[in-house]
Formats: structure tokens, C-alpha cells, sequence
């Protein structure tokens, strides 16, 4: 018995731009990411794969075509849907970390709780979930500190713990290691693997084919469009035209 | 996102600007606080004057003459008011208590090695103790005999028996105002400033003798001699305006003039507190006019400070977007602390417009009653403005595309 997968894109095409000015970020992007798996993006600057992360983060809308996110039509929210959906169902990593400044790491990572309507929690409860949080990413004692207290490597692992907190089905990862040195770097993809291993749906940008190659499957693209999908280890490649099918 | 929270934020985020945070609040505290010192001063100034008319005395009728009828060539022979008229106002009219004529004048007045220039010198008529509302502190008042054989005595306001003969009792001395010798017969009672007019430092004496002493020689005869006002006393339990038509066919039919062209002319104290009233009602409107301008300056300021804020924290606003703020979030975010800095201002204007006042009160001679409602007004004023322009920019926020403001340095 085969679930629905978490993410089907079908003909997703992004254009920026009217009349002869029109750049195609994306063209005819059709594919599905399954529950579980840790997907590497990987391409040159301006193939697309930011306009793509952007649209799998509900932050933008593709001009033609549907994203299905759990099976549902992204396409057919408001703005305040996708916020709440943002809010529930994803989890944001970026490069340069985006924690609120001169706010603590618990405060940081207390921010998506805030605004999760669905689930009021009382202040004493999102202190506890994320403290939890904090323990789990290695971060214990520095719950009270503001990011600049931090190093690059300590404030990505409060964004972490900050995607985490509400418990999405995705984390959208964008060069999370890109603005750290090698061993910090090397810190988190630990931690990624670490929660890949158990279970959580990651997809990741990242520019270093060595970072790439550890993830299930690697899809490259090229111009807008998925030039190739690879599976590493046992899994066997898939074409574009077998997840278009 | 819960109300507990937005305020939160805004706290915090209040308190990591303080410095332009108070700046932006400054607009609103002076607004606030202006509405309330204008109310204070315009109120103060109203309770001022009512205190001062009713204390001329209750249910006074001025009767004041006017040259209405005859060319210039009549000249004053057609019109006016005559001593007679009042004595015959007296008589004629149910339920008057007193009729006073009053003539003013001024001299310098000595006693024994006291002397003082300019003292006010009230001719008047033994009814003014009645009509005015005054007091006497010692000896008496003026008698009717007295003013008809101009007997030289004065009876003297009690600042000015005080300022003349200090401790000593003054009924019985003498006291000249300039050329003559009047004899005092009486102190009034201290009654203090009333109207514009000062009670006890005036010298009270016949009115003819201010005829005959103290005024250019075409005042000078007494009976059938014309004066400027009378002013008459009615009982409290008279209708004024039966009194007033009563005043106006005994006069005519004396004067020999028409009702439709009065030599004349009738007013009440009502007609003299409407006037005022009115007076104050206009100072009240430009003062609020003003406050309501200084408010308006700072909920620009708080319009521009917000501006400014949601650009500086644009990158915040997209964070804030992307782990799931929606629209409603940020505007609310945005305009609690527009409301909360008015407020706040809103609250330290109430403190320091109470505190104004009551300053203004003490080292300034305009009186100032604080008005309950004012505080309210005014700190609602400033929550209105507060949200009115804090709406623009809380909206602007609200609008910014995720990913533009995620892009943004």
C-alpha cells in the first residue's frame, strides 16, 4: 500500500518579469518527495533551485502549475493559510540563520509557538518545549544567550530547535552549513542526519557535492529544470519523466 | 499570536529604542497634557468669572442710558438717564429691594500723615450695601439725608481704612480728597476683587457730593441731572422679564419716548454671564484647537518613528513571516506598540498636564480647575491618534512580501 507522498509538484513553472523582459526560474518542474527522505538541490546560481525552495517553503506561489503539501493544494490558500501552514508544517534552516537579534536562544526558538493559533500553549509550556529543544541540538546552558553570544555553528542549531519546535513535516534546509567553517559545518549535518535518521523529511540546497552525496537522493538542477534526479546508495535512479508518471 | 504577547514584543521593543521611544512619546505627552492645562485655564477662568458676577449681587437690572432719538443738533437734551429716574424706579415697580446711581471719580486722598494718589471715589446712594452685596465692617452706610444735602462724609473700603489709619478706628477722622474734608462714617466689610473691580480700596461718599467735588462742572446739579446707569435690586421671587417691561413703560412714559425708540437701554446679569460665557466659549474652542493640533504633530511623529521601525526591521518582519506570522500578526504586532507608546505618552501627558495645571494655577494669576473629563478625552485622544497613525505603517508591514523581506539587510 503506497501513502501519498508528502510533496507532488506537477508542470511548475515560475516567471518573473512580463513581455520580452520574462526570465523562466522554473520550468515544468514535475516530481514527488516521499515521507522520510533527506533530498539534496543542488545547481549553479540562477538554476533555480532558490525559486524552488522558496515555493516548497509556501513563501512564494508558482505561476503555472500545483504544489501538493500532505495532499493539500497549496495553490488554493490565502496568505494567512500559508502562514499557518509555514507555521505547522515547516521547519526553516537558512544560510545565515535568521535569529531575532538581541533576543535570547529560548525566545528564538520559542517564536514559532507564538504564533500557532491551533495549539495556545501556556507560557511555562513553551519554555519547557524550548528548552527541550535546545537539549536536543547540544545547547543546554545557552538558553539565555542572545545570538551574538554565539558562534555561526551554536546560533544554526538554534535555528534548528527553532524548526523543530512545532513539530513540521519538512525542513527546508538552504546552504545551512554555507556561512560555517568545516568542523561546525561537519556539526550539522550530524544534527540533520541525526534527525533524518529519525524520520524527519529534510530537503537541503547545498553547493558541496560532498554534502550532497550523504543525502538519499540528489537532484540537480539546471536553467529551471530538474536536469538530474539521483538516487545514492542502493536506491536506483529515477528518470523526471518517472515522477512526472 | 495571543494580545499577551503583542504587548510583549512591543514592550521589548519600546525599551531597546528608550531614547526614541520618549522622543516619539514627547509629541503625545505635550498634546495630552496641552488639552488638559487648556481645559484647566479655560475652566478655572469660567468658575472665575461666574464667581465674580454672582458676587455683584443676585438679580441685578442695569438700566443705561442711550442717545438714541434726535439728530446731533438735539444733542444730549434728548435722551438720557435723570437722578429722579431712580427714586421713581423705587417707588413705581413692584418688588424692587433697591435702586443704587453710581458716579466714579478718583483723588488723592491724605490722612493725618498718609497721603495716596488715585484712590477710586464711588459717588452713590444709600440702597449699594443692599444691591451691591456688601458688608459693613463698622459704623454705617451713607444716608438718604446725607445725599440730599451733599453732607461732606465718606465711608471707606476696608483696604483702604487700613492703608489710612492702620490699627487706629477710622469713624470720626477726617480724610480729604483733594480739596475736601470728608468726615468717615463707615468701614465695609473685606469683600476683595469682584468683576475687574476692587471693593475695599475705593472711598464710598454721596453721590452728590461727586457731583459737586469730583466731576466737570455739567454734572454738577443734582435734581433732574443725568447719569450714565442705574442699577436696581429685584426680589428673587420676581419674574426679571415682568420687571424689565415694567422698568421700560415707566421710564418711556417719563421720557416721553416710544417703547420702539428708548432712550435707554435694559440689560441683566444673565445677558452680562451670556456675554461672558460666550467669550470663554471661543477662548475654550482655539484652545482646543491648538491641543488638538499638538496631538495630531504627535501621532505624525509616531506615524514617522513607525516608518522607520518597520523598515529597520524589515529582516525581522520576514523571520517573523516565515515561521508562520500571517498578516493580521504583524499588523497587530506593528500597531500595539503605536498604541502602547501613545498610551504610555498618553498616560506620562495626563501626569504631567495635572501637574501643569496645578503649576499654572499657583504661579500664574488665571486660575485652573482640573476637569475629570479632560483626562479622559485626552487620554483617548491619544490612543486614537496612536492607532489612527500607527494603522499605515502596522499595514505596510503587514504587506511586505516573505521573501523580499528575508532578502533585506
Amino acid at each position: 500500500m503506497m501513502s501519498r507522498p508528502l510533496i507532488e509538484l506537477r508542470g511548475l513553472s515560475k516567471r518573473y518579469g512580463v513581455g520580452d523582459g520574462v526570465v523562466l526560474a522554473l520550468e515544468h518542474v514535475s516530481l514527488n518527495i516521499e515521507r522520510g527522505e533527506f533530498v539534496a538541490i543542488m545547481g549553479p546560481s540562477g538554476s533555480g533551485k532558490s525559486t524552488l525552495m522558496n515555493i516548497l517553503g509556501c513563501l512564494d506561489r508558482p505561476t503555472e502549475g500545483t504544489y501538493r503539501l500532505d495532499g493539500e493544494d497549496v495553490g488554493s490558500l490565502d496568505k494567512a493559510q500559508l502562514a499557518l501552514l509555514r507555521n505547522r508544517r515547516l521547519g526553516f534552516v537558512f544560510q545565515s540563520y535568521n535569529l531575532l537579534g538581541r533576543t535570547s536562544a529560548l525566545h528564538n526558538v520559542m517564536l514559532p509557538m507564538l504564533y500557532d493559533r491551533q495549539r495556545p500553549r501556556t507560557p511555562e509550556a513553551r519554555l519547557a518545549l524550548a528548552g527541550t529543544m535546545l537539549d536536543l541540538v547540544g545547547l543546554t546552558a545557552r538558553g539565555h544567550h542572545q545570538p551574538h553570544e554565539l558562534s555561526g555553528g551554536q546560533q544554526q542549531r538554534v535555528a534548528i530547535a527553532r524548526a523543530l519546535v512545532n513539530d513540521p513535516s519538512l525542513i527546508l534546509a538552504d546552504e545551512p552549513t554555507g556561512n560555517l567553517d568545516s568542523r561546525s559545518g561537519e556539526e550539522i549535518m550530524a544534527l540533520l542526519h541525526g534527525l533524518h535518521a529519525a524520520g524527519r523529511t529534510i530537503v537541503m540546497v547545498t553547493h558541496e557535492a560532498a554534502l550532497a552525496s550523504r543525502a538519499d537522493r540528489v537532484l540537480t538542477m539546471h536553467d529551471g529544470r530538474v536536469q538530474a534526479d539521483v538516487a545514492n546508495g542502493a536506491s536506483v535512479e529515477k528518470t523526471i519523466a518517472g515522477a512526472a508518471a | 499570536m495571543i494580545p499577551r504577547e503583542f504587548l510583549r514584543t512591543a514592550w521589548e521593543s519600546i525599551r531597546k529604542n528608550k531614547l526614541r521611544s520618549f522622543l516619539t512619546m514627547l509629541g503625545i505627552i505635550i498634546g495630552t497634557a496641552s488639552v488638559i492645562v487648556m481645559v484647566a485655564i479655560s475652566a478655572g477662568t469660567e468658575a472665575a468669572i461666574e464667581e465674580q458676577i454672582t458676587g455683584l449681587g443676585s438679580n441685578l437690572v442695569f438700566v443705561t442710558a442711550s442717545f438714541s432719538r434726535g439728530g446731533p443738533g438735539e444733542g444730549m437734551s434728548s435722551g438720557g438717564l435723570v437722578y429722579d429716574d431712580a427714586a421713581a424706579l423705587h417707588e413705581g415697580i413692584r418688588g424692587v429691594e433697591g435702586v443704587i446711581v453710581e458716579q466714579g471719580a478718583s483723588a488723592s486722598l491724605r490722612a493725618g500723615s498718609v497721603s495716596l494718589d488715585e484712590v477710586e471715589i464711588l459717588g452713590t446712594t444709600p440702597a449699594f450695601p443692599t444691591v451691591r452685596d456688601v458688608n459693613l465692617q463698622s459704623g454705617r452706610f451713607l444716608l438718604e439725608a446725607e445725599v440730599q444735602r451733599k453732607a461732606k462724609v465718606a465711608v471707606l473700603g476696608a483696604g483702604l481704612a487700613e492703608e489710612l489709619f492702620g490699627e487706629s478706628d477710622p469713624i470720626g477722622q477726617t480724610v480729604t480728597a483733594g480739596t475736601t474734608k470728608l468726615t468717615v462714617v463707615g468701614v465695609t466689610a473685606p469683600k476683595g476683587s469682584v468683576g475687574g473691580t476692587d471693593f475695599d480700596s475705593r472711598l464710598y461718599t454721596p453721590i452728590t457730593v461727586v457731583f459737586q467735588k469730583f466731576t466737570p462742572a455739567q454734572f454738577s446739579r443734582i435734581v433732574g441731572d443725568r447719569v450714565r446707569a442705574i442699577t436696581i435690586a429685584v426680589a428673587e421671587d420676581q419674574d426679571l422679564n415682568e420687571t424689565i417691561l415694567q422698568i421700560k413703560l415707566l421710564l418711556s412714559k417719563r421720557h416721553e419716548v416710544s417703547l420702539e425708540a428708548l432712550d435707554f437701554t435694559v440689560t441683566t446679569q444673565d445677558d452680562i454671564i451670556n456675554t461672558r460665557e460666550s467669550t470663554t466659549a471661543a477662548f475654550r474652542s482655539l484652545l482646543s484647537w491648538v491641543a488638538g493640533v499638538s496631538l495630531i504633530v504627535g501621532g505624525i511623529g509616531i506615524m514617522n518613528i513607525m516608518l522607520v521601525s518597520v523598515t529597520e526591521r524589515t529582516r525581522e518582519i520576514g523571520i517573523r513571516q516565515a515561521v508562520g506570522a500571517s498578516p493580521s500578526d504583524i499588523r497587530w504586532q506593528f500597531l500595539t506598540e503605536s498604541l502602547l507608546l501613545s498610551l504610555v505618552g498618553g498616560a506620562v501627558g495626563v501626569v504631567a498636564g495635572v501637574g501643569g495645571a496645578w503649576l499654572f494655577g499657583v504661579f500664574s494669576e488665571m486660575p485652573t480647575v482640573v476637569v475629570p473629563e479632560s483626562i479622559i478625552l485626552a487620554f483617548a485622544s491619544a490612543a486614537a491618534v496612536g492607532g489612527f497613525f500607527g494603522f499605515y505603517p502596522a499595514n505596510r508591514a503587514a504587506r511586505l512580501d516573505p521573501i523580499e523581506a528575508l532578502r533585506h539587510e
